[in-house]
């Protein structure tokens, strides 16, 4: 391993010296490092391993066969599984849940980098009692609203819709974008809003051309993270969505888990697995903007 | 928090500087308050969808829901004033109590294991400043997906009897026949689950470690300080803001574990109340129960608990968190 040596800022300044008595304790110490890394990624990524292997085993293997990978692999459970439940093919519930996610992405983007711009670049009044709010917002937990909330859509008729999961992205309600998205624009040099703004350009023109375009691998980190969430959220279905017809994946997920875990372990494992796969695309392919998005978050608090 | 009306545009200013194109001539004397006015009108139209967020579904919900606490409603009929009877009620229902102390449980054991396996493994990636983007990537995932029905139904899997976590302990002549049936047995699991997603924090931990100055290990390895001291003395304190920052979001999210705890109690709370989180129990009394009022006293009840929590985080900080003269 010489990867060390190609730094220049982890090695120690008395490191030329001793360099021949250091080197093979260097080594000796990547070698320890590497093998407790490795059994630590194994660890962390086991049950995803399991699931994906589970979910090739027949169900009649779940009890008997303990190893890890299936005696008998096979494709049966997901054939059973895109059948889905209560006379609701699957794909459907993937189709929800796309909606869902599509919707949250546009809404998020669209409402937060608004706002987002307002705290970074708008001298207004009562802005420090807004932006506080709005952190405050971070820490409110969230049950204190579901009540009242619900109360609302049903008043409006607007339960077993997808409104009630959709409105609040659209008025980003979302904290954590609007202060990712802050603290983006506030690292963007000012000198490009001055000069547009001499050329004449109003508020929302240099919104458009100059800030947008800039804060890109927001949006981008925003835009994963809101999908995402939207295809994760279990509570918020629950809550709103009442016929079959309406579930996303979650809801889908849980009537398996309640109606077949006992007898089918196989077919509930497959849907799960499923269920996950745009979500671990999504992280293979952004893994930089996501991981990066969540570091800067904790840099300013 | 830097609210910054300290970094608050100064326009005027600069139009008027040398270099830049000629200012308008319109545009001088008299300007700051009609530009006032304009960035206050500007500033709130960019904010509108925001502060309509604010009121209709943040400020007017709690306001609403703090009055529900104080009275009698099944959503069928309008809510009837009843004074405390909903806290009262709450003091001697037991099933309350052994909600409030499992998730109690959950979040002052569960989270400071999460965060010392986080401070752990961001540490031993800092260790190298090289090909460690794969395994910060990897040990993210679980962060991003742990929450999920999905992981929810492959934990309950993993540790049922039969399952790989029994069977792997079977190995070593430990056979417990399953988590998932044992009352005893699911707060450990609940807690491996949330320590399992330990990688948000320990990226926020390692955004933190990397900016310590390595001057201060260099002075520290002069003064012959051990590896140990030096964790003490400068990484502890110099990451005490992050520490403080993980401390309370973990904390405050634990609170509010559901789906997990929903998914693997079938959402009975069950075996015997052990996934009967707060938040769970607060859902069955508001949604299967319709007892609205009781849920929203119990919702005001876990909002003012998490609101003391960071109370005292706030109070004890002064004496923990060092904020360095010149990091911002």
């Amino acid at each position: 391993m010489t990867t060390i040596e190609t730094n220049p800022t982890a090695v120690p300044p008395v490191q030329p010296v001793r360099k021949r008595r250091q080197t093979p304790r260097k080594t000796a110490a990547t070698v320890v490092w590497i093998i407790g890394i490795v059994v630590l990624t194994a660890v962390v990524l086991y049950p995803l391993m399991w699931m994906i292997s589970a979910s090739f085993k027949p169900s009649s293997e779940f009890g008997s066969n303990q190893g890890f990978l299936p005696e008998n692999p096979t494709v049966d459970n997901f054939v059973k599984v895109m059948e889905g439940v209560a006379g609701i093919p699957t794909w459907k519930f993937f189709w929800n849940s796309t909606i869902l996610g599509v919707g949250a992405v546009i809404g998020t983007v669209i409402s937060s980098s608004m706002a987002a711009y307002a705290f970074a670049r708008l001298d207004f009044k009562g802005r420090p009692l807004f932006f506080t709010m709005m952190i405050g917002t971070l820490l409110l937990p969230f049950h204190v609203l579901i009540i009242p909330q619900y109360m609302i859509f049903r008043n409006l008729g607007m339960v077993d819709t997808f409104f009630p999961l959709l409105v609040g992205k659209f008025l980003a309600t979302e904290a954590f974008f609007v202060f990712l998205m802050v603290q983006f624009i506030r690292n963007l040099p000012k000198e490009l809003d001055e000069a547009a703004r001499i050329d004449g350009c109003g508020h929302w023109r240099i919104f458009w051309s100059i800030t947008v375009p800039l804060i890109k691998p927001a949006l981008i980190t925003s835009s994963i993270f809101a999908f995402i969430w939207s295809w994760n959220d279990f509570l918020g279905p629950l809550l709103y969505l009442n016929s079959p017809d309406n579930y996303p994946l979650p809801l889908a997920l849980r009537v398996f888990n309640d109606q077949s875990s006992a007898s089918d372990y196989g077919a509930t494992v497959a849907i799960s697995v499923l269920a996950l796969l745009p979500v671990m695309l999504f992280f293979v392919i952004f893994q930089r903007f996501l991981v990066d998005g969540v570091a800067t978050q904790g840099l300013k608090g | 928090m830097t609210t910054g009306s300290a970094h608050a545009p100064t326009h005027t200013r600069h139009s008027a500087e040398p270099g830049t194109r000629p200012a308008d001539p319109r545009r001088t004397g008299g300007q700051p308050k009609r530009k006032g006015n304009r960035e206050n009108l500007a500033g709130y139209l960019f904010l509108s969808p925001w502060l309509l967020g604010l009121f209709a579904l943040t400020l007017g919900p709690m306001l609403f829901s703090l009055y529900l606490a104080f009275t009698d409603y099944n959503i069928f009929t309008a809510p009837e004033w009843s004074g405390l009877a909903n806290f009262e009620r709450m003091a001697g229902d037991t099933i309350f109590w052994g909600s409030v102390q499992i998730t109690l449980i959950y979040v002052l054991v569960g989270t400071p294991i999460k965060l010392a396996a986080a401070l752990g493994v961001a540490m031993l990636l800092n260790f190298k400043s090289k090909g460690t983007a794969f395994f910060r990537s990897a040990f993210y995932a679980p962060s991003l997906i742990g929450a999920s029905v999905s992981i929810a139904i492959v934990w309950r899997a993993m540790f049922s009897a039969d399952g790989p976590v029994d069977s792997g302990l079977s190995l070593f002549g430990i056979n417990l026949g399953g988590w998932v049936g044992v009352p005893a047995l699911i707060m450990p699991m609940m807690i491996l689950l949330a320590v399992w997603q330990f990688g948000a924090p320990m990226v926020i931990f390692l955004a933190g470690l990397k900016q310590i100055p390595t001057e201060l290990y260099e002075a520290a390895s002069v003064d012959g300080a051990r590896a140990w001291r030096k964790f003490l003395s400068v990484t502890l304190p110099m990451l005490s803001p992050v520490i403080f920052f993980n401390l309370l979001l973990e904390m405050i999210g634990a609170f509010q574990i559901f789906a997990s705890a929903y998914i693997i109690g079938s959402g009975t709370g069950g075996p015997a109340g052990a996934t009967n989180f707060y938040t769970v129990y607060l859902y069955t009394r508001a949604f299967t129960n319709n007892q609205m009022g009781y849920a929203s006293a119990m919702a005001w009840v876990l909002l003012i608990a998490v609101g003391i929590l960071a109370f005292i985080l706030f109070r004890t900080s002064k004496s923990w968190v060092h904020y360095g003269g010149d990091t911002k």
